[in-house]
């Protein structure tokens, strides 16, 4: 139970986030969107804004630096005539006062030739196509046995299509950077992300750098949830503006205009197929999902992966189609692809249960999975069925009466749901080094970024534990891209990755010492790429086990939670204090999930249309009662190290559809679209 | 949005006095700038954070002459002689109020960007409700409200947390509140 490292910072107010390092002769910048969703820029007249006291520069197609291409195109900012998306960043205000770049933003003219934008996902749109591969590097369809032919012989079949909205990472820090050019040509970026080595390596690329020009710093994250997994077209904004002014420049992504540019969780439209015995034992089962990306980058959300390894079935496909539509770009946002396709699957599990009368505890431990069902693989570990045992016993689960739509109190029903969760175990190759100080203290690098996840504090556990001293001794240093380079904060990989070379840095570092320490210390550097691509293969995956309890207003129709338990099995928690926030928090954007967030699209605009915190509602303090996160003893000897699973994500997967099958508990109705609002339940009571 | 007349005057400047944390500061301002972006970019104060600049995450919740309010929707040029109190002025002698060890101890917070909004908030709540004042979840507004769970979670829903901290925030509120 260790205490955040940089907790007291964070308690006062001194810890530094990226818009927040004192800088002299700084100028600030304000951004202007594409008013249209599609089509060509014809002129952009900047008089007004130039001729505006305090005003330095106007950038734009006509004047912007060139860039090198890079992958993803939301990158090439200013680079090109056509407008792709309503709210792409067309040209840029940089001015000597925040005030002063707002206000002339305003002035900018551009002027458009609009074209018919197509920005509506359907599941019947002519132009879906299957990606090569989808998000994680997986292949886009897979099938097994005869799946069609199972379904239609099944004793018991559910056929149902699940929708989930897009929605938006919004961390509370917005996406920030603070640029400027040092007089040998070095790009200094302070800037808010989940990883200083991707950033630092991506600036380089669009730049035309080494990568030893650009320096990034990211001592303290505001959250980014995926949504500053990868650099978004801010980063390379304030970039260019500081250099054609000569200045440092400071760019905060106002919230409204965080909507179009730093992505976002695609809508899906998710058909599930499960066939089953009456004794619930699944026989065939298809997850085909529809997602969306845009004309500048692809991005396809994996949500019918966890399908290809949950349950056992012999006869399974699973297929991902994608659309690019004249929409902003679709990106990570936590368990992209677990989290929406875990909401079906979860979903179609519990209509099954209903079907079979089997108690859905009981449907999903029956149909556990002995190893993984795709690939044969062994697990490294799974304890799905502890969780769901363990999560039971403390919820109370065995007394539930399963009848739906029978408990009111009052002009209240009420109803409990339970589903299960999984996330990959990954690794990733890293370097790390370890300093002995002649003091008898130790220092630690690795360009780590802590966003929020305590990464901070697991790491300076983990190296503690492996130079066998005491906590105290040991000085982490994460958040810069000088440091030794390191994975992103994403995929639920950075503990495990960065962990992995601590240990090992400390394991060589430990080698080396013998007596007394040189004045200028003893240092041992370790990477990891062959410990990690030379791992036995075994499937990896943490699970878990959502149990929510409803209360549905009758004549609102507002669904509350009252209860909330996960219970996870995660291999070794290096610091129960931060991993119970890690899952509490995960469950909590759950919550939001299931019942609040939604970002509308308007066919009219070609945009989202409720770009603020006003309008798209996260959790508040009030929506979140009882809640709480257990885990079950795990030792897997197969992970790494620390025997440690990556837990930033699997506290949201599953956790709408818990409350989703409480909600059908509750009312006897089945919420196939989320998120489930006072009108939809309303429309069904 | 292009019908705004360009060729308005050069910006108002308006000279104003500010107490923050208890330091006096005469302060040359831009009459467009809120309280926020003057504590922040002109003081040096950073503390407050901008979470939306439109009054709806609190994350710039700041003590305005013992209120809290969200500094982002504060003109700087209306508070002409205010006093502010920012998360930076809570600790005095670098030790640390009830709030910030019960924040702390309870792990209130994970990414920090909402933290000091949160504990300008809560300063405020432990406030309110030592003078009795009701809130939208006091089952009697004639009656004295106890900080129980109901309370605390209507009164801090003004303040966001996208890490989802809420459960350790209630906790610490309510160990500030009884200590």
């Amino acid at each position: 139970m260790t205490d955040r490292l940089e907790g007291w910072e964070k308690v006062t107010g001194a810890a530094r986030y990226a818009y927040e390092y004192p800088l002299e002769n700084v100028a600030y910048l304000a951004a202007v969107q594409a008013t249209v969703a599609r089509g060509e820029i014809l002129a952009v007249d900047a008089e007004a804004a130039l001729g505006m006291p305090g005003v330095l520069a106007v950038l734009s197609g006509g004047n912007a630096p060139r860039l090198a291409p890079v992958d993803d195109g939301e990158l090439a900012v200013l680079q090109s005539r056509r407008v792709a998306y309503r709210g792409q960043f067309v040209a840029a205000v940089i001015a000597e006062t925040p005030e002063t770049a707002a206000e002339a933003a305003r002035h900018v003219r551009v002027e458009y030739a609009p074209e018919a934008a197509d920005v509506l996902l359907r599941a019947d749109h002519e132009g879906l196509y299957a990606p090569e591969k989808v998000n994680g590097g997986f292949p886009a369809d897979t099938e097994s046995g005869d799946p069609d032919a199972a379904f239609a012989a099944s004793a018991v079949r559910v056929d149902a299509t699940y929708t989930t909205p897009a929605e938006h990472n919004n961390p509370m820090e917005p996406h920030t950077t603070v640029a400027l050019w040092e007089d040998d040509g070095t790009l200094v970026l302070y800037d808010s992300n989940q990883g200083p080595s991707a950033v630092q390596s991506t600036l380089a690329e669009v730049f035309g750098l080494e990568p030893a020009q650009v320096r990034v710093i990211s001592e303290h994250v505001g959250g980014g949830f995926g949504s500053k997994g990868t650099p978004r077209p801010n980063v390379v904004l304030a970039a260019m503006a500081a250099r054609v002014t000569g200045r440092p420049v400071k760019f905060a992504v106002p919230r409204r205009q965080m909507w179009a540019t730093t992505g976002y969780r695609t809508p899906t439209i998710q058909r599930v197929r499960l066939g089953a015995g009456l004794d619930g034992r699944l026989d065939a089962v298809i997850h085909e999902v529809v997602a969306q990306t845009s004309a500048v980058r692809e991005f396809a959300e994996q949500a019918a992966v966890p399908a290809r390894m949950m349950y056992r079935a012999a006869n399974r496909r699973t297929r991902h189609r994608i659309v690019r539509l004249d929409v902003p770009s679709p990106s990570w946002m936590r368990a992209p692809g677990e989290t929406p396709g875990m909401f079906a699957l979860e979903s179609a599990m519990d209509e099954l249960a209903v079907l079979t009368g089997v108690d859905p505890v009981e449907l999903r431990v029956r149909n556990d999975a002995p190893e993984d069902p795709e690939s044969g693989l062994p697990f490294s570990s799974r304890n799905l069925v502890a969780c769901l045992r363990e999560g039971a016993a403390r919820f109370g689960w065995d007394a539930r009466d399963p009848r739906p739509g029978v408990r009111r109190e009052g002009r209240t029903l009420l109803g409990t749901g339970v589903a299960a969760a999984t996330y990959p175990a990954s690794t990733r190759p890293g370097e790390a080094v370890a300093r002995a100080e002649p003091d008898g203290t130790f220092t630690v690098r690795v360009a780590a970024a802590d966003i929020g996840t305590g990464a901070r504090t697991a790491l300076a556990v983990i190296a503690a534990d492996a130079l066998k001293t005491d906590l105290g001794k040991v000085r982490m240093e994460i958040g810069d891209s000088r440091l030794p380079r390191a994975v992103v904060a994403g995929g639920s990989a950075g503990t495990s990755s960065w962990g992995t070379a601590v240990v090992r840095a400390c394991e060589a570092l430990l080698v080396r010492l013998n007596g007394e320490i040189p004045p200028e210390g003893v240092e041992a550097r370790a990477s990891t790429a062959d410990e990690v691509r030379s791992r036995q293969k075994y499937a990896r995956h943490a699970f878990g086990a959502h149990f929510a309890e409803v209360a549905v207003d009758l004549d609102t129709g507002e669904v509350r939670v009252p209860r909330m338990l996960g219970v996870f099995a995660a291999g070794r928690i290096i610091n129960p204090k931060a991993a119970r926030s890690q899952f509490v928090g995960g469950m909590t954007m759950g919550i939001g999930m299931a019942l609040l967030e939604e970002s509308i699209m308007d066919e009219a605009f070609g945009d989202h249309v409720n770009r603020d915190l006003a309008q798209y509602h996260v959790p508040t303090c009030a929506d979140i009662r009882k809640i709480d996160a257990v885990w079950v003893p795990e030792a897997d000897p197969h992970l790494n190290p620390m025997g440690a699973k990556g837990i930033g994500e699997i506290g949201i997967v599953g956790a709408a559809a818990a409350i989703a099958n409480a909600v059908h508990h509750a009312t006897g109705a089945r919420f196939r679209d989320l998120p489930i609002t006072p009108a939809r339940v309303l429309a069904e009571l | 949005m292009n019908s705004v007349p360009a060729d308005g005057p050069d910006p108002v400047r308006a000279e104003i006095t500010l107490t923050v944390n208890g330091s006096e500061h005469r302060l040359g301002i831009d009459t467009r700038a809120s309280l926020l972006d003057t504590l922040r970019e002109d003081l040096g104060l950073t503390g407050a954070k901008k979470g939306c600049d439109h009054g709806q995450c609190g994350a710039c919740t700041v003590l305005l002459d013992g209120r809290r309010v969200n500094a982002c929707l504060a003109l700087a040029v209306a508070h002409d002689g205010a006093d502010v109190v920012t998360v930076e002025g809570l600790a005095r002698d670098g030790r640390p109020t009830r709030l910030q060890e019960a924040f702390l101890a309870h792990d209130a917070l994970q990414c920090g960007y909402c933290t000091p909004g949160q504990l300008c908030s809560a300063t405020a709540v432990l406030d309110e409700l030592g003078r009795g004042l009701p809130s939208a979840a006091t089952p009697d507004p004639a009656a004295e409200p106890v900080p129980d769970d109901a309370e605390i979670r209507e009164r801090m829903s003004g303040n966001l947390c996208r890490c989802g901290a809420y459960a350790g925030i209630v906790a610490a509120v309510r160990e500030a509140a009884r200590a």
